[in-house]
């Protein structure tokens, strides 16, 4: 137990002085939601009137709607930003340090999960005070509680990227996959629009909404902003954070001859 | 017998077969030489033996723990310096040895005193607070060994580590890992296509299409071994 924490530690150090080190990336993070807030809500404030829906309970204006989405996409950029990472690894050989290490692998890719869902919430908190000092605000004990909704969503979507990166052979074909996966994920979700805004333009738009486990994640953080429960949401999150997993842990298992190739 | 041992092991990549019934072992104290040339299967072995990947046929026991049996005791007692350098270049020396004594449960005093030991041990103790990225090659192949042996490792692995460094450096490293072997005991797997790696009485094992061609004692070394090897090479691939 005491090993296994001693390298939960070491990768979660690790990835910390990694972000800290990119200065660039962390203003990356920051800057596309707020780029999403400052200029496409401003835009759109007029044009999209919201009705008042759950957990919702008078008219709130369209910045304040989409900041749970918002955070949502740090946590999915940052998410496949850090599988992007295990490409890298890969290719820079770290990987093999890592795999090799006498620890469980479910345990070491778990460790590298966590470790990357941890930066992408201390990059949404990040966010939320710059939201906060832009005037939207919310209850206080709903900064508390959006805490285990954006680190379970971070789970989610970090271990799809996990999932992804076994995948992948090269780190060029990955940038082509998250366009295939970010893009979709983000747009097709409750991050910018509700489920019946969806709905208005098109049923299967709406269908495909639903279907997306990152509009769970998005309705998580956005029920626990506002102190109320959502046991779908996050029973989906969980469901999905375990499946994205399994599938993370077959793809690096040691005996599939296609990711020994890889290494 | 303790050390390595590998025995009757098979690997395919696809329809090519990389490693044809490959059987050898390596004693405690015994500096092993891999010698093959390119593509003769050397790094899909070294990926075997530290269970990167895992053989369809086979055993491989790693200080008396078999790989596929109990990979986590046997992993604990290997040390691996891949052909590959693993190190993370944006962090410091010091940084990279304790992330790998983390990975390794080493923690603390323990931990920092098992980096300091390792690194003196090497002479790269004044290198620690450095960034690894601005290190030569020779340097990173020693911080590599050195963190390859913070764990007291039984069975050393080494995938060609003196790739890209000049003359010096290599024959220093070479005599290094001969001196470890010699006084602490430790196993070495060296895998090379160098044949002036080799000193007399070491160990050797000629890798070839995946197959072992020759095994024992170094028969005769220098511009010999050269030529020798390449006979045994030569009349296999005819």
């Amino acid at each position: 137990m005491r090993h296994a924490l001693a390298a939960l530690w070491v990768i979660c150090l690790r990835e910390a002085l990694r972000f800290l080190g990119q200065r660039a990336r962390m203003l990356a993070a920051l800057v596309r939601p707020l780029v999403w807030l400052f200029v496409f809500a401003a835009g759109f404030r007029a044009a999209l009137g919201l009705s008042i829906t759950p957990p919702y309970q008078t008219y709130i204006s369209y910045e304040t709607y989409i900041v749970p989405g918002l955070c949502g996409m740090i946590l999915l950029f940052n998410g496949m930003q850090s599988s992007l990472s295990l490409v890298m690894d890969r290719e820079m050989g770290t990987m093999r340090l890592l795999l090799t290490a006498p620890l469980p692998r479910w345990w070491l890719l778990s460790c590298k999960l966590i470790a990357g869902a941890l930066i992408s919430v201390l990059q949404a908190y990040a966010f939320l005070a710059i939201c906060a000092l832009y005037g939207i605000t919310f209850a206080p004990l709903g900064y508390v509680t959006i805490l285990p909704a954006l680190f379970l969503t971070a789970l989610m979507v970090g271990a799809l990227g996990i999932a992804l990166s076994s995948t992948i052979k090269q780190l060029e074909n990955f940038a082509g996959v998250m366009n295939f996966v970010i893009f979709p994920m983000f747009f097709l979700s409750t991050a910018l629009y509700p489920l019946w805004k969806m709905a208005e333009a098109s049923a299967l738009l709406e269908w495909i909404c639903r279907l997306n486990p990152f509009s769970y994640g998005v309705e998580s953080i956005r029920f626990a902003l506002y102190l109320t429960p959502n046991p779908l949401a996050w029973g989906v999150c969980v469901g999905a954070s375990i499946a994205f997993m399994a599938l993370a842990l077959w793809g690096y298992d040691p005996a599939k001859r296609m990711i020994g190739r890889k290494f | 017998m303790t050390g390595l041992n590998v025995e009757n092991i098979t690997h395919d990549w696809g329809a090519k077969r990389a490693l044809d019934g490959v059987s050898f072992s390596v004693a405690p104290g015994q500096f092993c030489a891999l010698l093959g040339p390119n593509g003769a299967g050397k790094s899909t072995l070294f990926g075997l033996l530290t269970r990167l990947f895992t053989p369809r046929t086979g055993r491989i026991e790693m200080a008396g723990h078999d790989v596929s049996r109990d990979p986590l005791r046997a992993l604990s007692k290997t040390g691996v310096v891949f052909q590959q350098p693993t190190l993370d270049l944006d962090l410091s020396v010091w940084r990279n040895m304790l992330y790998f004594a983390g990975l390794h449960g080493i923690t603390g005093r323990v931990a920092r005193s098992a980096a300091s030991e390792a690194l003196n041990r090497l002479g790269m103790e004044e290198r620690a607070r450095e960034r690894v990225r601005d290190l030569n090659g020779g340097h990173r192949r020693r911080l590599e060994i050195a963190r390859a042996l913070m764990h007291r490792p039984e069975v050393l692995l080494l995938d060609e580590p003196t790739v890209g460094l000049d003359a010096q450096t290599r024959s220093d490293l070479v005599a290094h890992v001969h001196g470890l072997a010699r006084d602490t005991g430790l196993a070495v797997l060296w895998a090379t296509h160098l044949t002036d790696e080799i000193w007399s009485g070491d160990q050797l094992v000629v890798l070839h299409q995946g197959r072992v061609l020759e095994q024992g004692e170094v028969p005769v070394t220098g511009v010999a071994l050269t030529e020798h090897f390449l006979r045994l090479t030569e009349s296999e691939g005819a």
